[in-house]
């Protein structure tokens, strides 16, 4: 709970008395603040009150079920459309925090990639877990997981998110499971040995990362050889600090941010409206050459030039053959495998 | 009586100032260690029907309809309890998570027959003995689920408390690193700080002032900043690795980061005013004639530090070393920066679970065992020492 979220507080409880006459309020998306948001409001927000004589209002937060949950149940929500992870996706439409959305408004279902269809939320950017080298230092890097364990050919430390989120489906990918069985394998105990053993051939390389900041660091300081990372944050090292990191797309793990309208928006038209302009392949064209991440709609990639595509995950070769995190297992099973991945690493 | 009277008056803005700032939140978390109230405000009934339930073997029919008929008043209700109480269920029993929202969405519309038919239809889960075990264990208002979970411990259906699953068992060992990080650094701290307090004590004039801002200096440098600032000396291509290879004494980068030496040359750094500045004290207490006087009466210098300046001293070395070790027990930033995986010491899992995993019940039973072991330590040093001012002997 940063200062900014307690003022935020504080000034949604002087707004109660205007929530009461909410017809009144303009449009107000929420996002991530930061350089994306940046891109955003130029691709999308700005371009959409100019275009469409909408006013709207935009917010930042850092995520967290909680933040959504307290705001419906408060009664003093004043937000309407809300990007969240696919974490927050999955619990809150569980929990009756959205509104269904309705998917014929905002172009239909087959006007989005597969993975961007949600009953309660449309996917806004793709983003992955590659592994990154530094082409500096190494001049024939890894291909695939399995040269990212084997520590023969590729010596040195690796840096691997401490969490078993990812982790162990990386360590499965390396013993020769195939991404598509890689949570079938994961759901029995076997399985689950199996990814564990595969870690603990390379435990004493591994340098455990907890912030998303930390693999570009480390790589230009020659703390690891070889890491994981968020595919984003290499290409923003490459073209704002002069770097020359490599991205191995092969066997990445991606996963998704969608937007969704908040049970009981006033503006819950404006808001369709909002998400079918964002929608448009057109629009969506200008957000990866300010900023690295994939979108969703379709024939968005044939707009796009071709260096900028290359460091997409959406790009065909790319996403070929990614495994898309699987939420559905996490929230099953994050509690039991943290516990053993906690109890694992720190022995 | 005035006097009592008044100095109560007086100190009682200071009293209810650490009442409301510290010992009520602080009890408030911790009490969090020892209750559970998640799940029955969503499965009152179930958990009513369970309490005859003896543990061994799937229960019967009237526990299935209590759970139809908790989930379907859960529905037309607060349906964000569902998931805050499946999320509960899902620390103890991985698959919870999904299973009650899952059986809450299709036990909703009417069905015919026996609710145990329709429940088991739904998922196997429900045939399982320890699904309701989990259940039963979370029904509350009082719960040792949290506080068992903090020493690896586990309660099973029937009620018998068992050792956790090895491949989990992770918070005795921890609690053991902990004590162990902290005697080190309280240990090196006295080594170090024994002379540099005596070389203090015992100067005159500006070099006495010199010395003392020296030790004083790190005060007022953020722990952070200090903690940053060895990361940088530390790391692969950091100040002293170069410095080494420069020199020709190493040919390959030393591993100084992410490990034991790292956590305690950093905490020693941070702790090491706490033990010279109580040392200090004592030593300036000393009254000068003692030694001179043993000196006098022959005794070899060895002796005089054994005999006289050493139990003197005492006074001051044990304030230090229970000020360090305290402190030293809690400490977070310090190894989570410069530590690896099995340098965290037991701060870092409340952490860890307070805000990461939001399993706010296991953080406060961690901090309670915490709490546990500084109180242990204590009383201990109490037995031992005696909470005698310095000269009060």
């Amino acid at each position: 709970m940063d200062r900014r979220t307690i003022l935020k507080g504080a000034l949604a409880a002087a707004a109660l008395p205007a929530a009461a006459r909410a017809q009144g309020r303009d449009l107000t998306v929420v996002s991530w603040g930061g350089a994306y948001q940046d891109a955003q409001r130029e691709v999308y927000f700005r371009p959409f009150q100019q275009q469409t004589r909408n006013r709207l209002l935009e917010e930042t937060w850092d995520g967290g079920i909680g933040v959504l949950r307290s705001r419906i149940a408060s009664g003093a929500n004043t937000w309407d459309v809300v990007q969240v992870e696919s974490e927050e996706l999955l619990i809150g439409a569980d929990e009756g925090l959205f509104e269904p959305l309705d998917w014929a408004a905002i172009g239909g279902k087959d006007a989005y990639i597969a993975e961007a269809v949600n009953d309660y939320g449309v996917g806004a950017i793709l983003y992955s877990f590659i592994i990154a080298y530094d082409r500096a230092r190494m001049a024939q890097g890894p291909a695939n997981w399995a040269d990212f364990f084997d520590t023969a050919r590729f010596p040195g430390k690796r840096g691997m998110r401490k969490g078993p989120k990812t982790t162990l489906e990386m360590a499965l990918m390396a013993d020769g499971v195939a991404p598509a069985q890689v949570y079938e394998v994961l759901g029995t105990p076997a399985g689950v040995d199996r990814a564990f053993r595969k870690l603990d051939s390379i435990k004493a390389d591994i340098a455990w990362f907890e912030r998303g900041s930390q693999p570009p660091q480390w790589l230009a300081a020659g703390e690891v050889a070889l890491t994981v990372a968020y595919n984003g944050r290499i290409s923003a090292a490459n073209a704002t600090d002069g770097r020359n990191f490599a991205i191995v797309w092969t066997n990445n793990i991606f996963t998704l941010d969608s937007w969704v309208i908040m049970k009981g928006s006033p503006n819950k038209a404006k808001a369709v409206e909002f998400l079918k302009f964002v929608g448009q392949p057109a629009v969506q064209a200008a957000l990866p050459p300010k900023i690295p991440y994939g979108v969703t709609a379709k024939g968005v990639n044939e707009r796009l030039p071709a260096e900028v595509l290359a460091n997409l995950p959406t790009a065909p070769q790319n996403i070929a053959n990614a495994l898309q995190l699987s939420d559905r297992f996490w929230l099953d099973n994050l509690d039991r495998l943290t516990q053993r991945f906690n109890t694992w690493v720190s022995r | 009586m005035r006097r009592p009277f008044g100095a109560a008056v007086l100190t009682a803005p200071l009293l209810l100032f650490l009442l409301v700032t510290f010992v009520a939140p602080i009890g408030a978390f911790l009490w969090r260690g020892v209750t559970d109230d998640e799940v029955r405000p969503v499965l009152p009934r179930t958990v009513v029907a369970l309490a005859s339930w003896n543990g061994t073997g799937t229960p019967g029919e009237e526990a299935f309809a209590a759970l139809v008929e908790d989930l379907r008043a859960a529905r037309s209700g607060d349906r964000g309890a569902i998931p805050r109480a499946a999320a509960r269920l899902n620390a103890d029993r991985p698959g919870f998570r999904g299973l009650l929202p899952m059986t809450a969405r299709r036990v909703e519309a009417p069905f015919e027959g026996s609710a145990r038919a329709a429940v088991l239809a739904i998922s196997e889960e429900w045939a399982a003995p320890e699904t309701w075990g989990a259940i039963a264990r979370a029904g509350g208002p009082m719960s040792s689920f949290h506080v068992l979970a903090a020493l690896d411990l586990r309660q099973d259906a029937t009620g018998a408390i068992g050792q956790a699953p090895e491949d989990t068992r992770i918070f005795r060992a921890v609690l053991l690193r902990s004590l162990w990080i902290s005697l080190l650094v309280t240990a090196v701290c006295l080594a170090l700080g024994w002379p540099l307090a005596w070389l203090i004590a015992t100067a005159r004039g500006l070099p006495a002032t010199l010395l003392l801002a020296a030790v004083m200096l790190p005060f007022w440098i953020s722990l952070v900043v200090r903690t940053a600032a060895w990361m940088v000396l530390l790391q692969r291509e950091g100040i002293v690795n170069a410095a080494l290879q420069a020199s020709g004494i190493v040919d390959a980068p030393l591993p100084l980061l992410m490990n034991r030496f790292a956590v305690v040359l950093g905490m020693v750094h941070i702790l090491l005013p706490f033990m010279v500045l109580p040392l200090v004290a004592a030593f300036r207490g000393l009254d000068p004639r003692l030694p001179r006087a043993a000196a006098s009466l022959g005794a070899a210098p060895w002796r005089v530090f054994l005999r006289v300046t050493l139990p003197l001293s005492l006074p001051g070395v044990g304030a230090g070393c229970i000020l360090v070790f305290i402190q030293a027990l809690g400490f977070y930033v310090t190894p989570a920066l410069l530590g690896g995986p099995n340098d965290q010491m037991l701060a870092w899992f409340v952490g860890f679970y307070a805000t990461r995993s939001v399993n706010w019940g296991l953080a406060a039973a961690l901090s309670i065992m915490l709490l546990v072991a500084v109180g242990l330590c204590v009383a201990l040093y109490g037995r031992l020492a005696g909470f005698r001012r310095p000269g009060a002997a």
